[in-house]
Parts: structure tokens; C-alpha cells; sequence
């Protein structure tokens, strides 16, 4: 399979089974297309009013010699590899929602503004430290382990926060792991005792902030309804200082509402930020906030016009990182991580303040999905099998599909949320996740 | 090759013969949190 096309006058061809890109001159754009289905001769003959045949004959060679390497239409061969990687589950990877409620009333917060639907309530110490256990015992021999401390908001209950983190560094010696904390915080509450814990233990900090004041504040209210953005940003800013502009982002959510995203992306940098991610929303159908099929047009013109000056940018030596663009050809995942994807439901799992198990943040509060309870000792492994078996080759929309080893298969709890079935992709989903992959990989081709 | 210029090999066949080790960042715990993207996590072995 390959996938082509066009950007900003570069000509894209990728060979979807080895991984390999490749840039095509306009001959060589024009001679893949008829390649396997005419002769070399009928192609000079289809192109000769376009093209000197001698180019196109040249081009004709070259395709032939990508073929030969295995770098052009290379052949399939994972579904079978993927049988003899089939292993126990191994949980490596907790959400903990450390606080199920929110000093914020985000209009679009998909944890209904931090109680996911349930009471307002903190995890305690035990519980997060049984969580810490159950984590070490069920990771088998993997030794890189994370927690998330996610919320509602982590920051009001910050204290057990750092009783968890203190449990974990004693465990992890005698059981030889390596944890890695991340926190994912509004800012609010950010102060000079809890940036230098955060600073010291977590490996990541996500700060959240939707770009532009007007962005962040019609969205990202407090209780009151006054707006954060002045609030916030000094202290995101001074976070991301102190952590030498590395290891954290400056994470924004964007909604039919600022369609105009690439504004707020660039606020951001323009406000010195180095690590940005702005992601689309998820929101309910007709929620009023959810992205919808009209506004794709605008929302690819988005990521384009974002991915010209992301580049344009770098080369005047301002450049920042974009999650969503950032790629790594060489080294990035491997094709094994890429077939399974996101890891929710068997390698990653959410532990809610009760120490209730859910496959991922997002599908806490929907009892169905509940896997078990850390108290209680019990935890469902039917779930976490069919969590592992869903995979690029399960689901029959990506089976096809020419993005499939960068998305793996997209998010499950999108997926459910808007199908049902954590095997039909959520098509919205899909659409801009392969126009940021066609970005990602046009800004590589400009290096 | 004066047609087509490669930026890359075959990475992922490569990565086959030495890859599923499961050391790596899970995806949700970098940024996303509500867009899994996978290709932008990086090797533990590199």
C-alpha cells in the first residue's frame, strides 16, 4: 500500500508497510500511479505530452528500484507477526485520579468539571499506595512504570500526591523499577512548595491552557465564571522556565468554537512556550462544542497554514515543538507498539478516588467498563484481553487505512463513545489525525 | 536517484526483529489524553 500527496508543492509518497518516505519530482508522481497496471512503455506513451521519455523512462526505473529494496509497495506482513507476539497483559502505566473534583468549570470537560459524573471526591493515601502495589505486581518484567496524577484537579489534594510519590521511590528500589510521574494540572494552584516537588519527582508536567485570553477564558471559567488566563499563564510560564522549557506541555483543547486553532498554537509560542499540544475536543454529539464534518475543510487549511509556519519559524531559529507534528522516521516506535496502539484497557489503566479500575481515564463513570477494585483485590483480566486483542487488524476501518501504523487505530474511548464498539474508529477522529500525520511528515520533508 | 529522493529506510520491517520490548511512554501519558497518537512516542532503545 502507499499513500501520496501533495503539500505546499512537495510530492509525498509513502510506502505504508516499510515505513519508508520518499519525495517524487512531478515524472515520478505521475509514473507510481500507472505502475503495476501499464507497461513501462504504455506510461511513456500516457505521459509523452507532459514529460521527455527519457524521464519518464528514468522515473519508471527508479519506482522499479524502490520496489526491488522493499521501500515501494512492500507487502504486508504484520498480521502474521502479531500472532507470536501474543503474551500475558501486562499493566505497566496508571491514571490516578487523584481528586474527582475541579476548582474550574471547563464548559467541555469531558469528567463533567472533575466528578465523572459521580460524587466530588479525593483518593487518599492508602488507596493511591495500593494502587502503587498493584502496579508493581501486575507490570511482570517490564521496569519503566508510570502514573499520571490527573484530576479533576491533582493540585487540591496535592498532599497525597506526594505521599504516593514518596511510597513509590521506597518500592521501586526493592522491587527494581523506574517510575515516572507525570501531573496534569489547570495551573491554578501552582505555588513555589508544589513546583519544586513537581519539579524534583515528575517526569512530565502537562499545563493546561487554551491559547488566546478570549480562547482560554470563554472556555476554561472558575466556579464564578470569571476567566483564568491572567492567572494562569505567569505561573505556566514560570513552570516552564524552571524546567528549562523541556520535559512538560502547554496543553490546549480547541472546539467548534475557535476553529481558528493555529492562532492559539502560536500565541502559545509567541509567548515563549517551547512544548506545545493543542488537541481537538471530545464532546458529546450536538454538544454544541464537538467538532463536525463541516468544519474539516477548515480545520485541515488549520493544520496546514500551522505546518508553514511551524517551519518557517524554525528556520528563523523560533521554533517550537507541536505534539501533534512532532515524528521521528528513523527511531521512532516500533511496528509491534504501532499495532496496538494507545495501550488502554490492558497496558494502561485509571484508578479512580474509590480505587475503582476503568481501561482509561476516559471511560471512568461508565460502570460497564469497571474492571475491578484495588481494595477489593478483584480485577476483571477478561476485559484487559480484549482490550489487548483489539488492534489495527481488528478493526476493519483501519485494516485499509494508509495512517494506521502512525495512529494505531486511534483512541478506544472515542471509539465507543460514538460507535459503541472500541473497534469502529471514530471517523471525525481519523480525519484530522491523518492530516496532522500528512503535516508531521510534510515539515521532515523541509528539513 | 535523480526522480525521488528516500528520507528514510525501511524502519518498521526493521524494527520487527527487535521491537515489543513495551519499555516505552504510553502514549496517553505524554499529552494527548483524548487523541491517541502513537507515532510521536519515541524508542526506549534508541
Amino acid at each position: 500500500m502507499i499513500h501520496k500527496y501533495k503539500m505546499y508543492d512537495t510530492n509525498i509518497v509513502l510506502d505504508i508497510n516499510s515505513g519508508a518516505v520518499h519525495v517524487f519530482d512531478d515524472a515520478a508522481y505521475e509514473v507510481v500511479d500507472m505502475y503495476g497496471t501499464e507497461s513501462k512503455e504504455q506510461i511513456i506513451e500516457a505521459l509523452k505530452t507532459k514529460f521527455s521519455g527519457q524521464d519518464i523512462s528514468d522515473a519508471y526505473d527508479e519506482v522499479s528500484d524502490l520496489k526491488s529494496q522493499g521501500l515501494l509497495f512492500s507487502e504486508d506482513s504484520y498480521s502474521d507477526a502479531l500472532a507470536k507476539w501474543e503474551r500475558k497483559p501486562v499493566v505497566k502505566a496508571l491514571c490516578l485520579h487523584i481528586c474527582h473534583d475541579c476548582n474550574l468549570r471547563c464548559k467541555y470537560c469531558f469528567a463533567s468539571t472533575g466528578s465523572f459524573g459521580g460524587q466530588r471526591t479525593m483518593m487518599d493515601a492508602e488507596t493511591g499506595k495500593r494502587a502503587i502495589d498493584f502496579l508493581i505486581e501486575k507490570s511482570a518484567g517490564r521496569r519503566n512504570l508510570e502514573v499520571d496524577f490527573f484530576g479533576g484537579e491533582p493540585l487540591m489534594n496535592f498532599g497525597v500526591v506526594k505521599e504516593i510519590v514518596e511510597y513509590a521511590r521506597i518500592r521501586e528500589k526493592e522491587a527494581g523499577k523506574n517510575f515516572r510521574f507525570t501531573l496534569t494540572t489547570n495551573a491554578l494552584l501552582l505555588n513555589e512548595d508544589n513546583k519544586a516537588f513537581i519539579n524534583k519527582n515528575m517526569h512530565n508536567v502537562v499545563l493546561s491552557i487554551d491559547g488566546r485570553s478570549e480562547t482560554n477564558d470563554r472556555m476554561r471559567p472558575r466556579m464564578d465564571g470569571s476567566g483564568t488566563y491572567s492567572s494562569i499563564l505567569p505561573k505556566i510560564m514560570d513552570m516552564a522556565e524552571a524546567r528549562n522549557q523541556d520535559n512538560y506541555y502547554v496543553r490546549g483543547t480547541f472546539t467548534r468554537e475557535n476553529l481558528d486553532f493555529s492562532e492559539d498554537v502560536l500565541h502559545l509560542a509567541d509567548q515563549g512556550f517551547k512544548q506545545v499540544s493543542v488537541e481537538p475536543v471530545v464532546a458529546a454529539r450536538d454538544s454544541g462544542y464537538d467538532i463536525r464534518e463541516q468544519d474539516l475543510d477548515k480545520l485541515f487549511s488549520e493544520y496546514e497554514k500551522l505546518a508553514y509556519e511551524y517551519v518557517k519559524r524554525d528556520r528563523e531559529g523560533k521554533g517550537f515543538n507541536f505534539f501533534h507534528f512532532m515524528i521521528d522516521l528513523q527511531q521512532g516506535p516500533c511496528v509491534i507498539k504501532r499495532l496496538g496502539g494507545c495501550g488502554s484497557g490492558h497496558e494502561y489503566l485509571a484508578v479512580t478516588p474509590e480505587g475503582d479500575l476503568y481501561p482509561c481515564h476516559q471511560f471512568v463513570g461508565d460502570e460497564k467498563f469497571k474492571m475491578g477494585n484495588i481494595h477489593q483485590g478483584d480485577f476483571d483480566t477478561s476485559f484487559q484481553k480484549d482490550f489487548q486483542k483489539s488492534n489495527v487488524y481488528t478493526k476493519k476501518d483501519c485494516s485499509q487505512c494508509w495512517a494506521k501504523f502512525y495512529c494505531s487505530g486511534g483512541c478506544a474511548a472515542n471509539a465507543y463513545q460514538f460507535n459503541n464498539d472500541i473497534d469502529i474508529p471514530y471517523k471525525i477522529g481519523c480525519e484530522l489525525e491523518k492530516k496532522r500525520v500528512e503535516c508531521a511528515i510534510w515539515i521532515k520533508t523541509q528539513e | 536517484m535523480k526522480h525521488i529522493k528516500t528520507l528514510n529506510s525501511a524502519t518498521l520491517k526493521e524494527s520487527l526483529s527487535h521491537g515489543g520490548c513495551g519499555e516505552c511512554q504510553t502514549s496517553c501519558q505524554s499529552a494527548c489524553k483524548t487523541s491517541c497518537t502513537v507515532a510521536n512516542q519515541s524508542c526506549e532503545k534508541k
